[in-house]
């Protein structure tokens, strides 16, 4: 396209992907820039427009409940440890951390 | 033999109680329905083995007197809610083992009434696209022409309807993904207030514009499961206390306004903008008046949403790890399984947002993109809430074009997005809105008439809506 100028570089990709923890095959590196330029072409039309008050964070409230157990003890355990990749007793078992 | 194609939520009601046919034989109708065409049309991802189970407790209900206007009535479920003991995958090969632990809220609201769920509905993956293409379990078709889509994401739940494969069904809505499969296949689709039906139990996409949302043949049905549904769950964060939900009501203007600088966005087909004024037309001889609005803000809405969405989606999609639950490949060390389950797991689409979102958010690009974005959607906000001062809805075409062939728009993810433009204000503003068919194209493709209505007045679109459906 004339007078295009790509935002998105093959090594920007990688990069984002590492941060995402999400592996993506070199072949697919080109595809992705692509259509990230793309996405990213169209929504920079946003800089057209002014606001003129930045965004009121005072509006948030915290709406988080106390942390009090709501449940029986054990009664969610099985269904949920039935569910992990690689369980040991009543552990998910992962990889060594340290 | 029970005619499918006409049958309602009352008239099923109305024969259950007057025993011309019982909830057991509407169910095999259905079900042989969804034998002859789910192989076609792929509606569904699974039928559901517990359906004799649900149909015994259906039965009882008639028989003790404690059945209400949804005993008894099939419906089909888009597979990112939450129906214990049953897989729910977001028809994604990261969950497509995963089965759920509770019963979503919308579930268990409608277990209380005595409903059967006939099995989960096909979607876009994780609900990301506007055509059922992204599922990771095959793309459903359009029962108005198979080889054209049936929209997204929630296309299985409509094609489950509109293929008389089940009478009522649920899909969720982010930004259209009721509204504009319910346009593609000639259905009602209702997206509520955000609040007012409870998230609990969906998977979550962009939590900020989430909705479940059901698609009905008629506005009357939609209203019926709005009644049901519409509920305070403690269990959600952002649903509508109770006090909250009291209506301050407004004058009733009969006036219905048109921004007519957004129409031209999109790349409006002719023949839709022609159905469209003729839609304008029906109202007027129902008495409102119509008025041309000014509205530059929604301009950016599509915009806006493709900044917003995105980073809810990175921050959501996170928990996909392969450590919990779900798909999980092996790798030499914690970081190579994240890297790997991740990018295995999750199709092409997810990826491109989760991408797209980590890097809106991150630093350097965060105020740019992220912060201005969510100014304009306040902007957007009170543009619409402006308007409603002078206006009781605000009409649009539901979406652009009628449904377009399978395959189309696959490489270009900016035409795909850009089927949703109509769609995005409601979402980013909160508001309700629903789509109502509006007639077909000479060959015979949907159209589809969308209004939009003040926080919390879906009896607004209940009672325009209505008054349209007649005309057409």
């Amino acid at each position: 396209m004339c007078g295009y100028t790509s935002i998105m570089q093959l090594q920007d990709v990688k990069k984002i992907a590492q941060l995402a923890r999400i592996s993506v095959p070199d072949e697919e590196l080109e595809s992705i820039a692509k259509d990230m330029d793309s996405i990213l072409g169209y929504i920079k039309q946003i800089e057209e427009v002014s606001v003129d008050s930045p965004i009121g964070e005072s509006a948030l409230i915290n709406c988080v409940r106390e942390d009090i157990v709501s449940n029986e003890t054990g009664l969610y355990t099985d269904s949920i440890l039935a569910l992990a990749p690689h369980r040991d007793g009543n552990f998910v078992k992962v990889k060594k951390i340290l | 033999m029970i005619d499918l194609k006409t049958l309602t939520i009352e008239k099923a009601h109305e024969s259950f109680v007057k025993g011309e046919f019982t909830v057991r034989e509407l169910v095999d109708a259905y079900l042989v329905q969804i034998k002859e065409k789910n192989e076609t049309y792929n509606a569904y991802l699974e039928v559901f083995n517990d359906i004799n189970e649900q149909v015994i407790r259906a039965e009882e209900m008639f028989l003790n007197n404690t059945a209400t206007i949804l005993t008894g009535v099939p419906f089909a479920i888009k597979d990112n809610i939450l129906i214990q003991g049953h897989v729910a995958s977001a028809a994604s090969k990261i969950l497509e083992n995963y089965v759920s632990t509770y019963d979503a809220t919308i579930i268990q609201l409608l277990k209380k009434q005595g409903v059967i769920f006939l099995g989960r509905a096909n979607m876009d993956e994780f609900a990301m696209g506007s055509s059922t293409q992204t599922s990771a379990f095959g793309v459903s078709r359009n029962p108005h022409d198979e080889s054209r889509v049936p929209g997204g994401s929630s296309g299985g739940s409509a094609v489950a309807v509109a293929g008389d494969m089940a009478l009522v069904s649920i899909g969720t809505e982010t930004c259209g993904s009721v509204r504009q499969p319910a346009s593609f296949c000639g259905l009602v689709g209702l997206k509520p207030t955000y609040g007012s039906f409870s998230r609990n139990g969906l998977i979550a996409m962009g939590n900020s514009l989430d909705q479940p949302a059901p698609f009905t043949k008629t506005v009357a049905e939609a209203e019926i499961m709005f009644k049901i549904l519409s509920q305070f769950d403690p269990l959600d964060a952002t649903s509508i206390s109770v006090e909250n939900r009291v209506l301050k009501h407004s004058q009733i203007s009969k006036k219905i306004g048109v921004p007519r600088n957004f129409l031209n966005q999109g790349g409006l087909d002719q023949r839709v903008l022609e159905n469209f004024e003729q839609g304008l037309q029906k109202l007027r001889d129902a008495g409102y008046e119509i008025v041309d609005l000014v509205m530059p803000e929604l301009e950016y809405s599509l915009a806006v949403y493709y900044i917003v969405m995105p980073a809810e989606v990175s921050t959501n999609l996170s928990r996909f790890d392969g450590i919990r639950y779900g798909h999980s490949s092996p790798g030499d060390d914690l970081l190579e399984v994240y890297m790997k389950s991740r990018g295995e797991g999750f199709g092409k689409e997810a990826r491109r947002r989760i991408l797209l979102g980590t890097y809106i958010l991150s630093h350097g690009y965060h105020d740019a993109y992220y912060n201005k974005a969510v100014s304009l959607r306040n902007k957007i906000k009170q543009s619409l809430d402006k308007a409603f001062e002078t206006v009781d809805a605000i009409a649009t075409p539901t979406t652009p074009t009628p449904a377009f062939k399978l395959g189309e728009k696959m490489d270009d993810p900016v035409a795909m997005y850009l089927c949703d433009i109509f769609s995005a204000p409601a979402n980013l503003a909160e508001i309700p809105a629903i789509a109502i068919p509006s007639g077909k194209t000479e060959d015979g493709l949907p159209l589809s008439f969308q209004l939009m209505a003040p926080r919390l007045r879906e009896d607004v679109l209940f009672s325009i809506g209505k008054e349209f459906e007649q005309r057409v």
